[in-house]
């Protein structure tokens, strides 16, 4: 690293990023450094900054292994604690070098990648912790089945998070396939299934299943009342598709605030822990993920089961195809489109409550808002107001966000990928996998 | 409103009834506003009843509209009011393309390329965006456009965060000011140290605390204001003369009629798309602004920022040429106005200042909700201009 002038706040940059991902490792170090008693403390302050990391290999952490620091001050040997951490205070800016003595690691443990780490250290800057992460396996660690391993349970994850997409995206196709409405706010039901599951759960003490139940009776109550309040007189009004789309997106904005004034800015969980994990061969799955995608399977097929052999199903599809011809034949389209409302939210519901439990471990006021995205990219992948295509997208979207990493995607990024395949099928495919070429355009 | 665009015979008789209309329509616009300006009022009395402080409110908002952040975002709203207002389309992503625009020139000149050049490259960095989004969705239906702006800017912001392009975009930190401030503070026609405004000592009043105080020059003091606002009003001027062009013709009447239009001959992908890179081109330069004196962090550059880009347009107006700036001004300002106020008037157990922040949002929210669906025009628009349905 030069030390151009413009390079430092870069530098500063990747120790950012480093301590990010070192403080997930850390948090217990840093949030309790009474407990870090295995190592010598190191308090950051204007005059000093620390170097810090914790060497742990897929099965634990290591301890007793030693680490040259060679800095301008001169060098330093530092030992890994009990806990596999250790730190180094300096008090000169500069660059230094983190080295792994290969020779005290264990036996059967090996540093992947480089065991030599560069980190350019400044003093009484805004970042005062520098990390310096290692890779470490143990010999029964083999690369080679870990890819297929690693697969294995992103395949089962991705699988896992497209259901509960499903379980959203239906809805929201629904509501699309009947009235036309691109809803912006239906990410916002999501979050409202976590936050009424934090609330009549972890505040109010129901038990898991009866607290679901409301959570799932209350969205759906939500959902009815905005269409009699807010869609069904708006229609009425013959407001402009384009202009209930921006109505939305104005909800969607009061949602989330609302749920943030509520429930604060950061995470709050339905239950604590995670419950027991099930281990199949290479692919590890909660219990509670495996409840989960059950209840997402049932809803999707009773779903699918009422809109291809119920009367009301039919009617429902009747709307989707021809809501002026449907009306004619004596469907009631309002009641119709009050169902498809009510039964959405419901399953949005529940899929937030869902995933609060299994897969985000939470909810944020913003949860809703990070999956919106892939809720659109679902539907209009399996083209845009099929139900069925609704489930087809969501489970490739579910698949392409966890396999994205695994298949080398940097991290950001799987997000990223997912909305990329979406623009580019628009290229080919505008109306979607299963949708019919005539609704386009 | 109607959705249906109106037979021929009718657009005659309506024109003849439109000066009646017209001057019809002002009295209750006049009443709407004394009313607001009234509530206004009421509530800075609560204010200082309850023990805070109007002037204080008032300031901020002052500070707020002024802030070279807010002309960034109005002269990306007028971006967006050439894609909504007057050609339907539905960008979903423009603070996408104020992102690209922000890191075209923030990274060239931290790379050592000169001003006039990073700023092209921001543009063109813009445009090229805007092209390669046009093509795939400009000739499918209005939905398809929004899904595809949206998702390409968060494609961008995900990109922008990633540890890999660290050396180039500064990853989730962004890029701090002081990289690529330098060539613009060094323009600088204003002397230095602080320069103080006050408007009531302007007018030859007793200050009563409403002064407006930064640097003259500095990271974020009078300079960046003066040429932030001055790119507003050249904007402005020549999106004026734009719209009123046979070219602005042809991008309303696309918006009311596509089919007509092109049944005329016209090329109205070509048109659609020029109007695309146009109008993304704009949010670039709002971008640039928007990030001279701060730092372009992606993350604030995300769906939010196009959400209340919206918000301010229709606020002031689609299809209008002042909208967009009173637009944007009256959202920060009447944001600021509201937790403010709200944070003064309801006691702190039952909304603390956090919450009284979280209020104000609700209350945009609510806002673009209430003004959609009651007054669809905002607040200088006119309500024939917007019959278009995407």
């Amino acid at each position: 690293m030069t030390t151009r002038a413009i390079d430092r706040p870069l530098v500063r940059g990747v120790a950012g990023l480093l301590i990010g991902l070192v403080l997930a490792s850390l948090s217990v170090f840093l949030a309790a450094p009474a407990n870090a008693q295995a190592t010598q403390l190191c308090l950051a302050n204007e005059t000093t900054s620390c170097i810090v990391g914790t060497l742990r290999t897929e099965a634990g952490v290591v301890a007793g292994v030693d680490i040259l620091v060679v800095g301008p001050s001169g060098e330093e040997t530092l030992t890994s604690g009990e806990d596999g951490k250790w730190n180094l205070a300096v008090t000169e800016p500069g660059d230094y070098t983190v080295t792994i003595d290969k020779e005290s690691l264990p036996d059967n443990v090996a540093v992947v990648g480089s065991a030599e780490k560069k980190l350019t250290v400044t003093i009484g800057e805004r970042t005062r912790q520098f990390g310096a992460l290692f890779e470490l396996r143990t010999g029964d660690y083999s690369a080679e089945s870990s890819k297929a391993d690693q697969l294995m349970q992103s395949a089962v994850n991705g699988l896992r998070l497209g259901l509960l997409i499903a379980l959203a995206s239906l809805g929201l196709s629904l509501i699309y396939g009947t009235t036309g409405l691109s809803n912006f706010a239906h990410a916002e039901l999501v979050t409202l299934g976590g936050v009424l599951g934090y609330a009549f759960i972890r505040l109010m003490g129901l038990p898991l299943v009866v607290g679901g139940i409301a959570v799932v009776v209350c969205c759906g109550f939500v959902g009815w009342l905005q269409d009699r309040i807010m869609w069904q007189p708006l229609r009425r009004r013959g407001l402009g598709l384009t202009q209930m789309m921006i109505v939305t997106i104005g909800l969607s904005l009061a949602m989330q605030y609302v749920f943030q004034y509520f429930v604060g800015a950061g995470t709050v969980k339905v239950e604590l822990g995670t419950g027991d994990v099930a281990q199949f061969g290479p692919v590890a799955l909660s219990y509670r993920s495996m409840v989960s995608m059950l209840i997402a399977i049932v809803m999707i097929a009773a779903v699918g089961y009422a809109l291809l052999r119920t009367r009301i199903g039919r009617a429902t599809r009747a709307v989707s195809d021809n809501p002026a011809l449907a009306s004619a034949s004596g469907i009631d389209v309002d009641k119709v489109i009050r169902l498809v409302w009510t039964v959405a939210a419901a399953m949005a519901g529940l899929a937030g409550l869902l995933y609060a439990l299994v897969i985000s471990n939470g909810i944020r006021w913003d949860t809703g808002l990070q999956i919106l995205l892939l809720l659109f990219a679902a539907v209009t992948l399996g083209g845009l107001g099929t139900a069925f295509g609704a489930l087809l997208g969501s489970l490739i979207i579910g698949l392409v966000v966890e396999l994205a990493g695994p298949l080398g995607a940097p991290g950001d990024l799987k997000y990223a990928v997912a909305l990329g395949l979406l623009i580019l099928l628009l290229l080919v495919r505008p109306q979607g996998l299963l949708g019919r070429a005539e609704r386009v355009g | 409103m109607t959705m249906n665009s109106t037979e021929p015979g009718e657009s005659l008789a309506a024109a003849e009834s439109l000066a009646d209309e017209n001057a019809a329509s002002k009295r209750p616009v006049l009443r709407a506003a004394a009313i607001v300006f009234a509530v206004f009022v009421a509530l800075l009395i609560l204010v200082e009843l309850t023990g805070g402080s109007p002037t204080l409110i008032i300031n901020g908002m002052m500070r707020e509209a002024v802030a070279p952040q807010t002309a960034g975002v109005a002269i990306a709203v007028i971006g967006l009011n050439v894609h909504f207002g007057f050609t339907g389309l539905l960008n979903m992503g423009q603070a996408g393309f104020m992102l690209l625009g922000a890191y075209g020139f923030a990274i060239s000149i931290s790379k050592g390329i000169p001003l006039p050049v990073a700023i092209l490259i921001g543009l063109a960095a813009a445009i090229v965006f805007a092209l390669i989004l046009g093509m795939p969705t400009l000739k499918l239906r209005g939905d398809y456009l929004a899904i595809v702006t949206i998702s390409a800017a968060e494609i961008l912001r995900y990109t922008g965060r990633l540890a890999n392009l660290e050396d180039f975009t500064g990853a989730a930190q962004g890029l701090p000011g002081s990289l690529y401030r330098d060539p613009f503070t060094s323009l600088s026609i204003f002397p230095g140290g602080g320069v103080e405004w006050d408007p009531f000592r302007f007018l030859g009043l007793d200050s009563i605390g409403l002064a407006l105080n930064y640097q003259a020059t500095g990271v974020n003091g009078w300079w960046v204001r003066f040429v932030a606002w001055v790119l507003v009003a050249l904007v402005t001027l020549v999106f004026f003369y734009l719209v009123r062009s046979p070219w602005g013709r042809l991008l309303r009447g696309i918006r009311e009629d596509e089919d007509a239009i092109r049944s005329l001959g016209k090329n109205v992908f070509a048109i659609k798309m020029q109007s695309l890179v146009i109008g993304g081109a704009l949010a670039a330069l709002g971008g640039m602004i928007y990030v001279l004196p701060s730092a372009v962090q992606p993350d604030a550059m995300g769906r939010s920022l196009t959400f209340f880009m919206w918000t301010a347009l229709l606020l002031g107006g689609a299809a209008t040429i002042f909208g967009p700036i009173l637009g944007s001004i009256l959202f920060f300002g009447l944001r600021i106005f509201v937790q403010g106020a709200s944070n003064s008037i309801v006691p702190d157990s039952l909304m603390n200042t956090q919450q009284s922040q979280q209020f104000s949002w609700i209350v945009i929210g609510t806002a673009l909700m209430l003004l959609v669906i009651f007054r669809p025009q905002g607040i200088l628009g006119d309500k024939r201009e917007l019959r278009f349905n995407v």
